[in-house]
């Protein structure tokens, strides 16, 4: 029916009255006719705006943004760089793997020809399935890093397909082919380019061309690796192998990947062709999807990739714990980030996303920011802070602290003079930095205990601990009251390795600081030893005397007796002295704790460094659109502040905009709603406000102004998804959503 | 017309002044329970239940008085229901005047207000008391919709005798005082299982939280004669225990059966004009905007964003909007005052007949200057990829009203706008409004558009973007189709408009009998001769070809074999056409 309508339509130019409305005039983007439209300025005009443009641009705050601009964007390459290079080490041991499998793979083929023919007699295709994880949005990073490696080291020959690319048997080959013309045009810069390139439109897209054409380029590549001595291509063999990736095998239809597999092992024999499979799920997936005929023609091996949390811990524990980076995230912040990763995506590209986000918007909006630097540069900096920015620096709540901390001359002093305010400020950005520099050994050494006491009462991961220690006072929780009794638990050789570490830790550390509590836990250690010593013939007698009373007494109830009476000997007895010693290294610890691991807010100036708006990110990162509309409908008073709006929770003024009205009127209605029904009791509450002393004229007029009122909202309800049209019944419409939202 | 729409009027203000009432008594209504069977015998231990049991034969007893009213009313003429009207209307006329002291503001804030745990309560409370003066509200209902029992008189005796079985199955009737309430119960004729609960009040505890979904009006119904509050004793905890699963369960009731009880009342009977299009922007327009300046407010705090986004975009993110409110206005805006100067393109997407394909066209034909075909998407896709990153200076700005539109919500059509985003020098800034727009996206094309989410709630009217929707209510093709029709029979002979004419009215004759097939070929050529129309079925085959070209016809089997023709026009545009082809001959 509305088919036909629109049928009907043809030929006549009835112009739509928007159509001839010359909004815009020649700009106008609204048409009948098209959904499309290019704007093109003239070249002359265009302008290459530059992003820092923008960095400074509509804003009342823009002290000193070209300089936080630069900064921001030094300090992000800094970061992403030290992200790749976290990346490349991950990723580092699996890529040896995968090429050693490749290399032994083919190696037959490369030295005795016949082996080869007889090995493949059976014409097993190598593969190895790469199992990545479920979290897809890193993969393809992984796997563009794979096919580099592959390209440098093994072959130039690393086709990688997806799923989405190869609806059809024929689309895959093309795709193949296509990827594989142009890897030969890479590796070898030469002339026959075009006719390469005009070749590959043309041929067929088969394997028996393919076979044909990696028998001509290996021939000719064997020719010219010889006369032109080319180094990148004398980095790999004769006939290096043709490596074939299947980014996301989950997502192939079956009948191609299974028709591949059957084609190109009957050419096997021809290329020497290996298969990676990326599996997000488990390898099971690949017996699922093929067919045991299918499968017994490839000859797999399996590789694991490290999961996506160790990569997020190192992540973590190379960009965030550390001093290499001046920019800091607050607590709120890291927790709204690493909730998403482990709530939502598993994704260590989209943390990261995240944290480049954070970056952006602290510099973005802290003007101070531009002390976010190195120390030495900052300080450099802040001699040539303007006024505007002494009084930023003022404004600061933690400088606030500071200040009223002081004595009331230094108060007038900090307050009125901007010199001496940047003195003071230099000396507190060094006492920041100090900070930082103690706060992450005496993390990791806390680490180190908490995460070997049972249940990890302060978190099995450390950035669990950091969380901790940052938002609040970390003392003062329950939690470290509950791991510090256990860890005046820890049994002697766990207590001693720990330590152990802890002085590994500490020694590592570049601040010299912890001279005094390296030595004073070398003290321990060497107490701990000598202990041993003393203590051996001690406790083995009265262990040895116990043990023979248990022996002697079998039945239950001297059991009992016994250990009872063992139980309140100790608990008389007078702590031994490995005790001793083990409450005084809990205690040195909790001292440690308590003077390094205060929480990062109460730090003077920490505005400076640390990125804290978590609400922003949340909202930009993890937004809820639907919680948004609902609030716009439910209470638009939330948006519109205005008086006549504000009504009680869960009402709604009849003054509210129409599609708010109409909203809430449907609420109350079944699966079916009648309109006529609907736009009756509409026209109910609009009228109300309306009023109503109106002649028949007038309000015959109003009613059409109603009516069409009301059909605007619910055609607006419906573009958003409350009703749709339903046949079930004339003038019927169907709601959508269910329950009170 | 005139006296209907007064009386909307007048009943607005009815509930209006119901509220004001309410809310002066406020400390006085209703501690609200609800009284199923099992309440009912606890109630009996503690309160005496001799009461109880009275009320509930009395009800019994009015239910069946409301039958037989019912059944009056339907042989009644008319002229006894118009009095009945009127004295309705003056009624609701003293109310009225109560509601304008107090202000338009007490009103729709109470009628309309949400779930709330209370209303349990209140809704049951209501119920067992209407229940015990059901016979007044009789009156009511007859006096408000007159021409429903009139019309429809089986309507109402069904809806009478499955009333009856419900007291049959002991349940508690209640009767609103409400006419929307009202209207609903007396137009149903089949009782669905769920949908009774919209004014029957079931004996079992669970059924209870269905009332929550109940129109609110009823509660807050102007009602003299309520009785004093009973003691509460709602097991309220166990009530929020039992809601989450109640949900679902209403969910699945709700949807299980096919049967829907609604009114059967249409718009033609309202005798509404049905609005073009044009006709629609005139009367918006003269419709008065509220709250201006606080929508400019809104929207300078949007506007203020404007350099911040052009930062994200040019750091690899990608902008999509969300919130209620048109966005179109706000994207035009950031268009003109900072893309003026850059190659960008602009997608409607709520444009019927946008494709991903014509995006791609319009960047390698226009942005690319490439010439030549391709031959699917992906190809194209290819080139643009190649060229962007071949080309770093090349530089698009993409902006996308409404993402989320029917054509381009697509698996397919997403994953290749997510592509295009993220390519590095393609900077995307879409807005998506329908609720579920984020299901779209899974976490692979999530990363590929690395979206950055803003909220910009504008309360702005989506004109542009439903003026292309063949909405419920516009029937923007429906004038068009009337134009077409007589543009096309005008350029044809007088037999052949004759001859359309016919099975028009033919069709017209038919159009209350829902299994009507069409009007076989035969009899139609029967009826073409006899009005020497045609002299053999050769010409009006002919005929027939020419209408069926434009759309004017339809032919379909039967399931005898014989060829059927019908007319894919709506009857209102048919009658209208059929008056105007009167007025011309």
């Amino acid at each position: 029916m509305r088919q036909s309508c629109r049928a009907l339509d043809w030929g006549q130019g009835v112009p739509l009255p928007r159509d001839s409305g010359a909004r815009g005039g020649s700009m106008s983007t609204c048409s009948v006719s098209k959904g499309c439209f290019v704007f093109k300025p003239n070249s002359k005009k265009r302008r290459i705006s530059s992003t820092g443009d923008y960095f400074s641009e509509g804003k009342n705050d823009s002290e000193d943004s070209g300089l936080r601009f630069a900064t921001c964007q030094l300090l992000w390459k800094q970061i992403n760089s030290e992200m790749e290079k976290i990346q490349d080490e991950l990723n580092k041991q699996l890529f040896d793997n995968l090429i050693n499998f490749l290399r032994q793979s083919h190696s037959e083929f490369q030295t005795e020809s016949t082996e080869w023919m007889c090995r493949m007699k059976s014409s097993e295709i190598p593969t190895a399935a790469l199992v990545l994880g479920v979290n897809v949005t890193d993969h393809d990073l992984t796997f563009k890093s794979l096919s580099e490696v592959l390209q440098d080291s093994i072959t130039p020959y690393v086709v990688s397909l997806q799923a989405k690319e190869c609806p059809g048997i024929k689309h895959l080959l093309q795709k193949l082919m296509g990827q594989l013309m142009n890897c030969y045009v890479d590796v070898d810069d030469s002339e026959e380019e075009e006719c390469v390139n005009i070749s590959q439109k043309k041929m067929r897209c088969s394997m028996a061309s393919l076979s044909q054409w990696y028998k001509d380029v290996t021939k000719k590549s064997g020719f010219e690796t010889s006369s032109k001595k080319r180094t990148s291509s004398s980095r790999h063999w004769q006939s290096p192998p043709i490596v074939v990736i299947f980014k996301d095998m989950e997502s192939f239809t079956t009948k191609v990947l299974q028709d591949f597999i059957v084609i190109s092992s009957q050419h096997i024999h021809e290329i020497p062709l290996v298969l990676i499979f990326g599996i997000a799920t488990s390898p099971m997936i690949i017996h699922r999807l093929l067919p045991h005929s299918v499968s017994s023609l490839l000859c797999i091996e399996l590789f694991q990739s490290l999961s996506c949390k160790e990569h997020m811990a190192t992540v973590i524990d190379k960009l965030l714990l550390t001093t290499q980076f001046p920019f800091k995230l607050s607590e709120k912040v890291l927790q709204v980030l690493i909730n998403i990763f482990l709530y939502h995506d598993f994704s260590v590209q989209n943390f990261i996303k995240g944290f480049q986000l954070s970056v952006v918007e602290h510099f973005y909006s802290q003007p101070l920011s531009v002390l976010c630097c190195q120390l030495q540069e900052a300080k450099k900096r802040i001699n040539s802070l303007s006024h505007n920015q002494c009084e930023n620096i003022r404004s600061l709540p933690s400088f606030r602290r500071y200040v009223e901390s002081q004595v009331s001359e230094k108060q007038i002093a900090l307050l009125t003079e901007d010199n001496f305010l940047k003195e003071v400020t230099q000396t507190l950005l060094e006492d920041l930095n100090s900070y930082h520099e103690n706060y992450f050994p005496v993390l990791r050494c806390l680490h180190v205990f908490t995460s070997s006491l049972p249940k990890y009462p302060l978190g099995k991961q450390i950035r669990e601990l950091h969380c901790a220690c940052l938002g609040k006072r970390v003392w003062e929780t329950e939690e470290y009251g509950s791991a510090v009794q256990l860890m005046r638990m820890l049994a002697k050789a766990e207590l001693v390795a720990i330590l152990q570490k802890c002085v590994e830790i500490f020694t590592s550390s570049s601040g010299k600081q912890f001279s005094n509590t390296i030595e004073k836990m070398e003290e321990f250690l060497t107490r701990f030893q000598n202990l041993e010593v003393a203590e051996t013939n001690d406790i083995q007698d009265v262990s040895v005397s116990s043990q023979n009373e248990l022996q002697k007494k079998t039945d239950l109830y001297h059991l009992q007796k016994t250990l009872l009476e063992l139980k309140e000997s100790k608990r008389s007895k007078k702590l031994t002295k490995f005790e001793m010693l083990r409450f005084e290294v809990v205690d040195f610890i909790e001292s440690l704790v308590r003077s390094y691991l205060t929480p990062a807010e109460m730090q003077t100036l920490n505005e400076v460094v640390y990125f804290n708006t978590a609400n922003t990110l949340r909202e930009h990162l993890n937004a809820a659109p639907r919680i948004a509309l609902h609030t716009a409908l439910n209470n638009p008073y939330c948006y519109l502040k205005n008086q006549t709006l504000k009504s009680d929770v869960g009402c709604i003024s009849n003054t509210a905009p129409d599609i708010c009205i109409a909203y809430k009127l449907h609420l109350e209605c079944g699966r079916l709603i009648n309109l006529v029904d609907w736009l009756e009791a509409f026209s109910t509450v609009v009228t109300a406000v309306e009023g109503k002393d109106l002649d028949s004229t007038a309000t015959d007029q109003m009613d059409e102004i109603i009516h069409a009122r009301f059909i605007r909202a619910v055609s607006e309800l419906e573009l958003l998804g409350f009703i749709k049209p339903s046949k079930q019944k004339t003038d019927h419409v169907a709601r959508l959503t269910w329950g009170g939202c | 017309m005139p006296a209907s729409s007064c009386l909307v009027i007048v009943r607005g203000r009815c509930r209006l002044s119901a509220m004001n009432q309410l809310e002066v008594k406020k400390s006085k209504v209703l501690e609200a329970r609800f009284v199923a069977d099992e309440d009912v015998l606890k109630h009996i231990a503690d309160n005496g239940g001799v009461k109880v049991r009275k009320d509930r034969a009395q009800l019994a007893l009015n239910v069946k008085k409301f039958v037989k009213k019912l059944e009056n009313i339907s042989d009644d003429d008319e002229a006894q229901e118009i009095l009945e009207e009127q004295n309705y209307v003056a009624i609701l006329g003293t109310c009225a005047e109560d509601s304008l002291r107090n202000g338009p503001n007490a009103g729709g804030g109470e009628i309309y207000s949400f779930q709330t745990p209370k209303r349990h309560g209140k809704m049951a409370e209501l119920a067992s008391e209407l229940a015990q003066t059901p016979g007044k509200n009789v009156t009511f209902d007859s006096s408000q919709y007159p021409e429903k029992p009139a019309s429809t008189p089986q309507n109402s005796k069904k809806c009478a005798a499955s009333n009856k079985a419900q007291l049959k199955s002991k349940r508690n009737e209640f009767v609103s005082t409400t006419p929307y309430r009202l209207r609903k119960r007396l137009t149903a004729p089949s009782m669905h299982s769920d949908s009774e609960s919209d004014y029957s009040a079931s004996c079992s505890e669970e059924e209870e939280h269905k009332e929550t979904r109940d129109v609110i009006l009823d509660q807050k119904a102007p009602n003299k004669t309520r009785a004093a509050p009973t003691s509460k004793k709602a097991p309220a905890k166990k009530l929020k225990e039992e809601m989450t699963s109640n949900l679902v369960e209403e969910y699945f009731e709700a949807h299980s059966s096919s049967k829907v009880l609604t009114s059967d009342r249409t718009l033609q009977k309202l005798q509404k004009r049905k609005l073009d299009q044009q006709t629609l922007l005139v009367l918006l327009n003269k419709a008065s905007p509220a709250f201006i300046a606080e929508l400019k407010e809104l929207n300078q705090q949007h506007e203020s964003l404007f350099s911040k986004w052009m930062l994200q975009l040019h750091l690899g993110f990608s902008i999509v909007l969300y919130g209620l409110g048109s966005k179109r206005d706000l994207l035009e805006k950031f268009r003109t005052s900072l893309l003026q100067d850059s190659v960008h393109l602009v997608v409607n997407g709520f444009f019927p007949s946008i494709t991903v394909r014509s995006i791609l066209n319009s960047i390698t034909e226009e942005v690319l200057d490439h010439v030549g075909t391709f031959r699917s998407p992906l190809d194209q896709l290819d080139l643009v990829v190649k060229r962007f990153n071949e080309d770093p200076s090349l530089e698009l700005y993409l902006l996308i009203h409404n993402l989320d539109s029917k054509m381009l919500r697509g698996d397919k059509s997403q994953q290749i706008l997510a592509q295009l985003a993220s390519l590095p020098n393609i900077h995307l800034i879409a807005s998506i409004d329908h609720i579920n727009a984020p299901l779209m996206w899974d976490q692979a094309k999530q990363s590929l558009y690395n979206w950055l989410w803003f909220e910009t709630t504008t309360f702005s009217p989506y004109l542009e973007e439903t003026s292309y929707e063949n909405s419920l209510l516009v029937q923007q093709s429906g004038s068009l189709a009337l134009s077409s029709l007589v543009h096309v029979l005008h350029s044809l002979t007088p037999n052949a408009r004759g001859i359309f004419r016919l099975l028009a009215q033919y069709h017209l004759e038919n159009k209350d009998n829902p299994s009507y097939p069409g009007l076989s070929f035969q009899d139609f050529y029967q009826q073409c001769r006899e009005a020497f129309l045609v002299n053999n079925d050769l010409t009006l085959r002919a005929q027939l070809t020419e209408f069926r070209d434009h759309k004017l016809i339809r032919t379909k089997r039967g399931t005898d074999g014989v060829e059927y023709l019908l007319i894919p026009v709506d009857n209102g545009t048919l009658t209208d056409f059929l008056e105007k082809e009167a007025e011309d001959m």
